[in-house]
């Protein structure tokens, strides 16, 4: 279903991004990087009192006119970006949703690894596998 | 109804099915499928009073019974064979009736012959389904169905002259092991819905019957999914070698379970196709004694910076052990517990000895199978003679770690948490006993990554020394007597060392020590002095506290402290004179007031002696670095003022250049 899967780290640097490889990666990195902006207004704009309210789903975070970018942030300022094609019929809020939850809970596995420092590139396999499976689905 | 359709095996029958199947649709039947499925029935029918479980082993029983219903075991195993996901196999099940009516008669038996033939070629389980024509269903190991499409009449005869050679078929399986073991760590889990691979005719001919009648006769029940990968995709089967003859007659032989799947996965111990992976009885006493070192209590976590460091020794690289963590930490939460560790140390053993990392974890390392195989880690085993030994020698030196940590605890001052694994006495105890265990490593008949210890014993020696002249100066309550230092104790090789200090723990509290260090406080001598009497002081000091402490007589002691400086040096050599006289009495004092310990008096007095001279020289120095550090801080204070004074003139300077 997703173009391309990103997660940024707090400090917007990328511990993860792949992209269906079909496309000019270069254009997915551009926008996930753009995108970043919308999401620190997001956050920002929620204000500081409502940090534990925040919701973690931002949303559709802007449109393009080939592809819709998705936002997600975790509690530890970890942002999941996902860029979906326009073409596909629409997926709905829910799914989008559902994604970035896994997303969430795999990223999460990867942090218990005791071998894993945080704020390394992710080279989990089986975050590798569900990210997969998130983009093959598509097909 | 369908009981009259029984009595005609071997026509071609349309079978009511609708009757004992209530809402089973009519079978079409075709001649080839009329046969097979009729053999099919006859040899699990073949049984006598097919009960769950109640077929022994028994050779040679194929003969077709006239009894109308098939053995549940039979006809479960032949069921497994098909090589369907257990949940297909249990709609079958449900479709053809024979749950409800609590027995596979002929009609039941056909209507789930044809539904694992449309199982098998790929269409949903419906009764819809086995309404077309249908290739026949395929049974891996079983019988003359076994590979053939299209019934192969002369190979149902052929197969049937194959059943006397099934004995020694046995002989053929080591052969084959290899074939499979090959085969499957290629492709170690499969999941029951992967498509499997093709294999070729060769192999899925021969090694097929063999595999699994190998299987069968194990007194282990029999996992389906493995062997999809022999499943042939549309192979034209041939004369299928021996085989499928020998599978009715191996299928009747072996162990008859009732057709339930959730036995079926918990069993699935018969991996021998995962030699790699399985964990033998002797390196799972290992694990479990690395664990030990680890934690002490088996059945809670080792949390994942222990792990880490642990698994780290074993110098493969960060990246493969977070693969291997990945594989071996199931639930994912950042600890290992008894099972996960094992799998992790199996995986990092056999990456050590070459074998490439599974995709995923095999089934023979997953947590539950472990759990299941072995139940309770044998701490006394003595089934191996090298690890008896070792662990005699390695419960030495963990009791030895496990007191000294207990001590450790008890002296406040000395941060010694157990799982401070940078530590130096951590380390110390750890290296004590990895070295204990490394040494079995290299004994081990299974060649493991050797863990290193790092660290030299003598870690162990300087801070047992260190930890009680602290203790001693801070005045504390006795600590508890660290356990018996390594022989290479420096100060005092055979002393146990606590065991002196005690009497002279509380003397010395109530001795003489100088007030500026973390020093016990002295009762009215010592805080009749001032500071900076210096080097005597502390020497003078102790001279008399010596005498105190030797002497039950302590009244010495304050009639020591108070004279003057010369009195007290004229006092010294005297004190020092009669320190000499002292220690041997000492000892002897030290003995009365310390009944527990009737044994100190029976070390050398010189030892002790040492032990006192090593403590004055000690708080010696201790005096005279804490007089440069009052000094020091004397002279920063005033450093400080003078920076204040100056960037006071600076402030008001200031104005004036600014403008």
């Amino acid at each position: 279903m997703a173009v391309c899967i990103a997660v940024i780290a707090k400090e917007n640097y990328p511990l993860y991004i792949r992209s269906t490889p079909s496309e000019n990666e270069l254009k997915f990195h551009y926008m996930v990087h753009t995108s970043l902006d919308v999401v620190d207004e997001k956050i920002s704009a929620m204000g500081k009192a409502l940090v534990d309210q925040r919701e973690l789903y931002l949303g559709l975070l802007y449109p393009t006119e080939d592809y819709k970018v998705y936002g997600y942030v975790t509690n530890s300022k970890v942002k999941f970006v996902m860029v979906v094609d326009s073409s596909n019929t629409a997926l709905r809020d829910n799914e989008i949703r559902s994604m970035f939850r896994k997303l969430h809970n795999s990223y999460t596995d990867v942090m218990c690894n005791p071998f894993y420092n945080p704020g390394d590139r992710i080279q989990s396999r089986a975050f590798d596998n569900m990210v997969t499976s998130m983009m093959i689905q598509v097909c | 109804m369908c009981r009259a359709a029984e009595a005609q095996h071997s026509s071609p029958m349309e079978a009511s099915a609708g009757g004992g199947c209530g809402a089973g649709p009519p079978l079409l039947l075709s001649d080839g499928e009329q046969q097979c499925y009729s053999e099919l029935f006859a040899r699990c029918a073949g049984t006598v009073s097919g009960g769950p479980g109640s077929g022994p082993p028994e050779a040679a029983r194929v003969a077709p019974g006239t009894t109308t219903t098939a053995a549940a075991g039979p006809v479960a195993d032949l069921f497994r064979a098909s090589q369907l996901p257990s949940e297909t196999l249990h709609q079958i099940t449900e479709l053809c009736g024979a749950k409800r009516a609590g027995y596979f008669g002929p009609t039941q038996f056909y209507v789930a012959l044809k539904l694992i033939a449309a199982a098998q070629s790929g269409l949903p389980v419906r009764t819809e389904s086995i309404k077309c024509e249908l290739p026949l269903p395929r049974f891996v190991m079983s019988k003359s169905d076994g590979e053939r499409r299209i019934g192969n009449p002369a190979e149902l005869l052929g197969t049937k002259v194959q059943i006397p050679y099934l004995t020694t078929e046995k002989n053929s399986f080591k052969r084959m092991d290899d074939e499979d073991k090959q085969q499957e760590t290629q492709s170690p889990t499969m999941s029951p819905l992967a498509s499997p691979p093709s294999s070729p005719p060769h192999y899925q001919r021969v090694s097929l019957s063999h595999g699994y009648s190998k299987l069968r006769s194990s007194t282990e029940q029999m996992h389906p999914a493995p062997y999809e990968a022999r499943q042939p995709l549309g192979q034209s089967e041939g004369p299928s070698s021996g085989g499928p003859g020998s599978k009715p007659l191996r299928r009747q032989a072996s162990l008859i379970r009732s057709f339930s799947v959730e036995r079926e996965l918990q069993d699935n111990s018969s991996n021998y196709l995962d030699e790699p992976w399985r964990i033998t009885e002797e390196q799972r006493e290992y694990y479990v004694n690395q664990f030990r070192s680890l934690q002490p209590d088996p059945s809670s976590f080792i949390s994942g910076s222990v792990a880490k460091n642990f698994f780290t020794k074993s110098k493969l690289s960060i990246p493969e052990l977070s693969y291997i963590w990945e594989l071996s930490d199931a639930d994912c939460d950042g600890a290992l517990t008894l099972p996960e560790f094992c799998a992790a140390f199996h995986l990092i053993v056999a990456r050590k000895n070459g074998y490439p990392l599974p995709e995923g974890l095999p089934p023979t390392l997953q947590p539950e199978y472990l759990q299941a195989a072995f139940p309770k880690p044998k701490w006394e085993c003595a089934l191996f003679d090298s690890y008896s030994e070792s662990m005699s020698a390695n419960q030495q030196p963990r009791d030895l770690n496990r007191m000294e940590k207990t001590s450790v605890k008890d002296m406040a001052d000395f941060p010694a948490p157990t799982q401070d694994v940078t530590g130096d006495d951590k380390q110390a105890l750890k290296s004590t006993g990895n070295e204990a265990l490394s040494k079995d490593v290299s004994e081990d008949p299974v060649k493991l990554c050797s863990f290193p210890s790092d660290l030299p014993l003598f870690c162990y020696r300087s801070y047992s020394s260190t930890s009680i002249e602290e203790a001693m100066k801070r005045g504390e309550d006795p600590p508890t007597p660290p356990p018996r230092p390594q022989k290479t104790h420096s100060r005092a090789a055979s002393l146990d060392l606590n065991k002196v200090f005690q009497p002279s723990v509380p003397a010395v509290n109530s001795g003489l020590l100088p007030p500026p260090p973390a020093l016990p406080p002295r009762p009215y001598p010592s805080q009749s002095e001032p500071v900076s009497e210096g080097d005597l002081h502390p020497q003078l000091n102790r001279a008399p506290s010596q005498a105190a402490e030797s002497s039950p007589a302590k009244k010495d002691a304050p009639h020591a402290q108070p004279p003057s400086k010369p009195i007290r040096r004229k006092f010294r050599p005297e004190n020092q004179s009669t320190e000499n006289q002292e220690p041997s009495t000492g000892g002897t004092a030290s003995a009365a007031t310390v009944k527990p310990h009737p044994t100190v008096h029976k070390q050398s007095s010189k030892q002790k002696k040492a032990i006192q001279t090593a403590i004055r020289k000690n708080k010696e120095a201790n005096a005279v670095l804490a007089r440069l550090n009052s000094e020091l801080q004397q002279q920063l204070k005033e450093v400080h003022q003078e920076r204040i004074a100056l960037e006071n003139q600076l402030e008001q300077l200031r104005p004036v250049t600014v403008l």
